[in-house]
């Protein structure tokens, strides 16, 4: 198995700038660990701390045990994955992937072999003569995580490295890292401000906002049991209602809002008086009139097909927007744009968050 | 050359082609073409000129390769001039790349500024202040004996001396190529290189040198070609062991009065450097157009 990689309340910070608050977290060894964020929260040095390119300013960063918090990027069992790629564009392809190899001294002969096996597992066999220039986007990729394969390292460390590739590419390398990941057994840690990335590939997700650490979770967890109004809003899309709370009930939370008294699960440190909001998916809510639960008439705006789902945009009496996911099958029953509706979703459904 | 009277019309496009034509043709072909034919003639009394006496010889080229001295001192111009392209890059590539890769915006201005200010006196001043810290009672002397490091003072005029002048004159000619080669390599590629564990050696031996060769190349080229044509330093610096070729030069046309042989010696250093930066280029695998960048 892998190393694990212990992150103890790691802060880190630039002049008068505070990029990183104590931040703690766990990544079990072999895991599949993303950090997802919106850009400037602080996800990127998370990662440059623990490459060791930067050392924090108070906190322990342990891996596999042991603790390498003053120790360099060159001493450490982690190999990192640059957002850029950083390919050398000098070099043959081969060469690059077999760099880190070059650097410890291996014969040239088994340095070479050891490329070609890594191309193997790439699927890219044959390229090792090319140039760096020569590849598409998608074969620098695999490039890259094979000169990162080649050192054996530990934890790999991808900073966004997706992200240059267009839509469908990135659809399938996220597979195709995700396969890797499993195959290798390495521990990944992997930064990104596309969620739906995270939640297709991670084990678990840690969410950060403004250098602070909102929520470690798995995706599932993270979707359906948001922490923090920030995880709520950021990861998927969600429906917002503020108001305040007036009663707590068996673990259901009464909201009073400018649509009525709407209900739903209690979210940590939501208690009677405090200001919150309540959050519901799209697709929890229904345009069933006579369903029980919380209602809400709208107008109905406008509905876009995003081919599985349409998502039938809609507005409150005081103007605020509804999103909800109508099914593909169900479309026939869809409202007409600018007809009065009735919007309905359980309790069970729906999550109280305190606000801040 | 279409373009040009595209944008300025048929009249003034054509009068700046004209400048530009005369401006090649007169000031620099001609005088190079001049020196051409004068290398090629024996020096002769204003009477014997034109007649069966003035005919083309290889005498004047001979004459340099004949006479020990003269031939000494060319070799030692050669590599003498290769020591301070080699002394200028080895001080000037740290500083390169500190300012490329590791100075912060405030101290790339300073170094910046303290490095070009006294590049806005002339050269021969500036050389000038090199005479006076050197000098036998100057103040580099002054301090070595303060501090103990040396009991009597030595001269540094001389070898030394010259060498000295024309690394701090040229280090600003290979500086900015370096530099700028440097500025252009993206910085995630020498983190990428720490992180799979190269030693900082091994960084600028596999990834910085190689990115920055044309750079370098320039640099090289420009240093080598000042500091062989160079004048000045060896001259205030310099010692009587340390004679520079440009010296002879100079003295066969302002003391010796024969132009032909001065133009003979010029012209070989011409086909020297020209021969060396071609030299340079292949070695460094580099086209000339990368250096014109």
């Amino acid at each position: 198995m892998s190393h694990s990689v212990e992150l103890a309340g790691i802060e880190m910070i630039f002049g008068a700038v505070r990029a990183v608050e104590r931040f703690s977290a766990t990544v079990e060894g072999g895991e599949f660990f993303s950090i997802l964020g919106p850009s400037g929260c602080g996800k990127t040095t998370v990662l440059r701390l623990v490459a060791g390119f930067i050392q924090p300013t108070s906190g322990r960063i342990v891996i596999g045990g042991k603790d390498v918090t003053e120790q360099g990027p060159h001493q450490r069992p982690t190999s990192m994955i640059f957002q850029s790629l950083a390919l050398f564009p000098l070099m043959p392809v081969w060469e690059n992937i077999a760099f880190g190899l070059e650097v410890r001294g291996v014969s040239k002969a088994q340095r070479r072999r050891r490329a070609d096996e890594l191309l193997e597992l790439i699927a890219l066999p044959g390229f090792g003569d090319r140039m760096v220039h020569e590849l598409s986007g998608g074969q620098k990729q695999r490039v890259a995580i094979a000169r990162a394969l080649a050192v054996d390292p530990e934890v790999l460390l991808l900073d966004e490295p997706l992200s240059a590739l267009d839509l469908k590419l990135r659809q399938h390398m996220r597979a195709e890292l995700r396969a890797l990941q499993k195959r290798t057994g390495v521990t990944f840690i992997y930064i990104t401000h596309d969620q739906s990335e995270a939640l297709a590939m991670s084990d678990r997700v840690a969410v950060m906002n403004a250098g602070k650490l909102q929520q470690i979770a798995t995706p599932r967890e993270l979707y359906a049991n948001p922490a923090t109004s920030f995880v709520a809003r950021f990861v998927g899309e969600t429906n917002e209602f503020a108001g305040r709370v007036r009663d707590v009930a068996n673990g259901l939370a009464a909201v009073e809002t400018r649509h009525g008294m709407l209900r739903g699960r209690a979210g940590p440190g939501v208690k009677s008086g405090v200001e919150a909001a309540l959050y519901v998916r799209p697709e929890a809510v229904s345009l069933s009139v006579g369903a029980p639960g919380n209602r809400i008439a709208a107008l109905a705006d406008r509905l876009e097909f995003e081919g599985a789902v349409a998502m039938l945009h809609a507005r409150t009496n005081d103007g605020a927007p509804v999103l909800a996911a109508i099914a593909n099958r169900r479309l026939d029953e869809a409202p007409l744009s600018g007809g009065p509706i009735q919007l309905s979703f359980a309790p069970a459904e729906a999550l109280v968050l305190a606000h801040g | 050359m279409a373009s040009l009277i595209e944008r300025f019309g048929r009249g003034l496009g054509g009068l700046i082609m004209l400048i530009v034509a005369l401006w090649l043709l007169g000031l620099v072909l001609a005088p190079n073409l001049m020196m051409l034919d004068f290398s090629f003639r024996p020096n002769l009394m204003p009477s014997q000129v034109g007649t069966s006496a003035d005919r083309y010889t290889i005498a004047n080229f001979v004459a340099l390769f004949s006479d020990p001295v003269h031939r000494a001192i060319f070799f030692k111009t050669v590599w003498a001039s290769a020591l301070v392209t080699a002394t200028t890059l080895v001080a000037t590539y740290p500083l390169a790349y500190w300012l490329a890769k590791r100075a912060s915006p405030t101290g790339v201005a300073l170094a910046l500024v303290a490095l070009i200010i006294p590049f806005w006196i002339n050269e021969v001043l500036r050389t000038l202040a090199w005479y006076i810290l050197l000098a036998f009672n100057g103040p580099l002397n002054a301090v070595l004996i303060a501090t103990g490091i040396i009991a009597e003072p030595v001269r540094w005029f001389g070898d030394f001396g010259v060498l000295a002048g024309m690394v701090y004159a040229y280090i600003l000619f290979m500086l900015f190529p370096i530099y700028n080669s440097i500025s252009t390599l993206e910085t995630a590629q020498i983190e990428a290189a720490r992180n799979l564990g190269a030693s900082t050696i091994r960084i600028h031996r596999r990834i910085v040198i190689p990115h920055a060769k044309a750079g370098i190349a320039t640099g090289c080229v420009f240093t080598f070609m000042l500091a062989a044509g160079s004048y000045v330093a060896p001259a205030l610096l310099g010692s009587p062991g340390s004679r520079w070729f440009t010296e002879i030069i100079y003295n066969w046309f302002f003391e010796g009065g024969n132009w032909n042989r001065g133009a003979a010696y010029a012209l070989v250093l011409l086909v020297l450097c020209m021969m060396v930066v071609m030299a340079a280029l292949r070695l460094f695998r580099v086209n000339l157009a990368d250096v014109a960048k």
